[in-house]
């Protein structure tokens, strides 16, 4: 079952320079009894960005007309905490193709590449590079290269180069998923669990 | 060559194939699964019109969406009842065993594996939940999973997965008195920091961890993520295999003591490498609780809440965030502070020996009026056997009343919600905000601790009490 491609994005930004953003902030618990992968992005950031009335909370980034993009930037130690895949379906459904920061959670990083959106680690000082530029200036774009595995500031034109596994890369550039790749490997399974009787 | 540690001797053992500059494709020996992160899984199979390749290697119960009282009436959640009904007609469908609400085997999905003998050493297991690293307990490879992740373990049996870094946590020496494995792992993650252990898998050993009982090694290893780590093993002995013998989905007779010779291979060779390696002693252990809003921000119960001063730059402002919604003040005593609410379950503390702690404890004593104090037993076998032990009765005569089984107030998505601004001293593995419900203050600390804190009405160092 195939993913969206994944091909160069050129963006303004939304910024949350907010560190150990977890998965209870990304999604909360309350919100994970649907049965489908769609609608989460309705309740991202749900505590953060609604008050108890449902009304938006005027200081949260998501609520200011002056942020908008696919991209998120967030601060070191993003998606911590729990295993729930929703936290990138909300971030993808919401309308994001690219997380930025410093540092991620193991298990939100391979759930983001498993739902088609690219988690993009970066150094400490690109990232307050990143964030200055958007304070200095809200319409900051970024260009994020996966081909060339390359993030630019376009503005000032500085780039840093991002690490992803080959294979993952391949995933993404063509729009394969692993379970395509392990149902072809059905033969092999078999034998290996063959070997071990 | 240097010789192997546990761990790569277990992920080795299940690795079918390495992608080239890529992950391993791992073989999963027990998918444990639930009713939030696996009906997206099923439909992705029944989209791709293939079946469960292994439908015996899965087993199935509703934990999180659960309520903890009546659970003989319909559940009144639609989405709830709706989502616990979707597992009984995908594992139908599917021939997968599943244990349904008012089965004498329900309970928290980490709290059945190893109570049934389904964990075992030397075993691979996922389930789509981050605490799955509790088996780890048993000697077992076993770590969380997404959903994406669970439809590839139903389709294929096995994994896509980065092989992690090692490290090991020697816990060395005895630990005080009134302290238990929950303040073990606060201890070691305010240490570490709630990101110190991503890319790792990581080993428990030493005295301290060797003397704990199985229960507590449970404890330990479930939270072995709230660092970041993939997950935490602690090598098998006689007391993993006097734990298991005997149980449900245990080998039997003479299948279990070709087994056992086995698991008793499971160890780190005395040579073997690590990419990083911490020894704490553990009699600078005191009983432990948090007071921010993630578990790394873990402090001694008797002291004081950390000031500016202490504090990494690059944490400043999680720090700062985390106080102004607690409602504390830096540099603040712990001790003495009111609480109002007093959880004691989870997958992290809701097994029986938990429990006999907490009845220990409260024997004699009355809970306090201001105090709302919910307790859950992690399973249907545990609240049989704490009726059985005189526990309920115990519990009842000091003003508690024991739930029944569930993910409960560790993450609210039932009924169990602690009211906004409220705060709970809470035994399960997570302090985030709005994590037992919006606008909940949650404090994590141990059984012993929690049960102080019932009788008390506010925050209390348990060894004044003992």
């Amino acid at each position: 079952m195939a993913i969206d491609k994944f091909l160069t994005i050129e963006s303004s930004v939304v910024p949350l320079p907010i560190e150990n953003v977890d998965t209870d902030q990304i999604i909360p618990a309350r919100f994970l009894k649907a049965t489908t992968r769609e609608g989460f992005g309705e309740n991202l950031f749900r505590d953060w960005r609604f008050d108890k009335s449902d009304q938006p909370k005027p200081d949260f980034v998501l609520n200011q007309n002056v942020y908008s993009g696919s991209i998120l930037v967030a601060a070191k130690n993003f998606g911590s905490g729990s295993s729930r895949e929703h936290a990138a379906w909300a971030i993808h459904d919401y309308g994001f193709k690219v997380v930025v920061s410093s540092f991620f959670a193991d298990i939100f990083k391979n759930n983001a590449l498993n739902s088609g959106l690219l988690p993009v680690q970066i150094s400490e000082e690109f990232l307050s590079g990143i964030f200055e530029a958007i304070e200095k200036d809200p319409a900051t774009k970024l260009k994020v290269d996966l081909i060339n595995q390359e993030i630019t500031l376009l503005t000032a034109g500085e780039k840093e180069g991002f690490e992803i596994n080959s294979y993952k890369k391949e995933c993404l550039l063509n729009g394969y998923d692993d379970i395509d790749y392990l149902l072809g490997l059905k033969d092999v399974i078999e034998q290996f669990e063959q070997s071990r009787d | 060559m240097a010789g192997k540690t546990l761990f790569d001797k277990i992920w080795d053992a299940h690795v079918v194939e390495v992608i080239k500059g890529g992950p391993s494709v791992v073989y999963i020996d027990k998918h444990l699964i639930h009713e939030v992160t696996s009906p997206q899984a099923f439909a992705g199979i029944d989209k791709r019109g293939i079946g469960v390749f292994r439908p015996q290697n899965t087993v199935a119960t509703p934990d999180h969406n659960v309520p903890t009282v009546d659970q003989h009436l319909p559940i009144k959640d639609q989405l709830s009842r709706f989502q616990v009904d979707k597992l009984t007609e995908n594992c139908e469908k599917h021939s997968i065993t599943l244990y349904v609400l008012g089965h004498p085997f329900q309970g928290i999905v980490h709290v059945i594996g190893p109570e049934l003998g389904i964990t075992q050493p030397g075993m691979t297991m996922v389930c789509g939940d981050s605490h799955t690293s509790t088996h780890g307990a048993f000697g077992s490879v076993a770590f969380g999973i997404g959903t994406s992740e669970v439809e590839m373990v139903l389709a294929t049996q096995c994994i896509l997965q980065p092989k992690p870094k090692r490290m090991r946590i020697n816990v060395e020496g005895e630990l005080l008195k009134g302290v238990t494995a929950k303040d073990i792992i606060l201890y070691i993650i305010s240490k570490i920091t709630a990101s110190g252990g991503t890319g790792f898998f990581i080993e428990f050993a030493g005295s301290a961890i060797r003397e704990l009982s199985m229960e507590g090694r449970m404890t330990v290893c479930n939270m072995s993520i709230e660092s970041g780590a993939r997950g935490g093993l602690i090598a098998p002995d006689d007391k993993t295999f006097e734990y298991i013998k005997g149980r449900e989905f245990a080998p039997k007779g003479a299948d279990f003591d070709k087994a056992v010779a086995k698991w008793k291979e499971l160890k780190t060779d005395d040579d073997a490498v690590f990419d990083k390696e911490l020894t704490y002693d553990a009699a600078d252990i005191e009983p432990m609780i948090t007071y921010g809003t993630n578990p790394g921000m873990g402090a001694k119960i008797s002291g004081r809440i950390p000031v500016e001063q202490d504090i990494e730059k690059s944490n400043l402002m999680s720090f700062n965030k985390a106080l102004n919604y607690m409602g504390f003040k830096a540099g603040d005593s712990i001790v003495g502070k009111e609480i109002d609410y007093v959880f004691v379950g989870s997958c992290t503390n809701g097994r029986i020996e938990d429990l006999r702690e907490v009845a220990a404890f409260v024997k004699g004593r009355k809970k306090a009026d201001n105090v709302t104090a919910w307790i859950v037993p992690g399973s249907k076998q545990i609240e049989k056997q704490a009726n059985e032990e005189g526990i309920t009765k115990i519990l009842e005569e000091a003003g508690f009343k024991l739930r029944q089984p569930g993910c409960s107030a560790c993450l609210a998505m039932n009924d169990d919600k602690i009211p906004e601004g409220k705060i709970s001293v809470s035994t399960s593995n997570r302090n985030f905000e709005g994590r037992q419900g919006p606008g909940s203050r949650t404090m994590l600390a141990s059984p012993l601790t929690a049960a102080a804190v019932a009788v008390s009405g506010k925050i209390v160092d348990p060894r004044t009490l003992l």
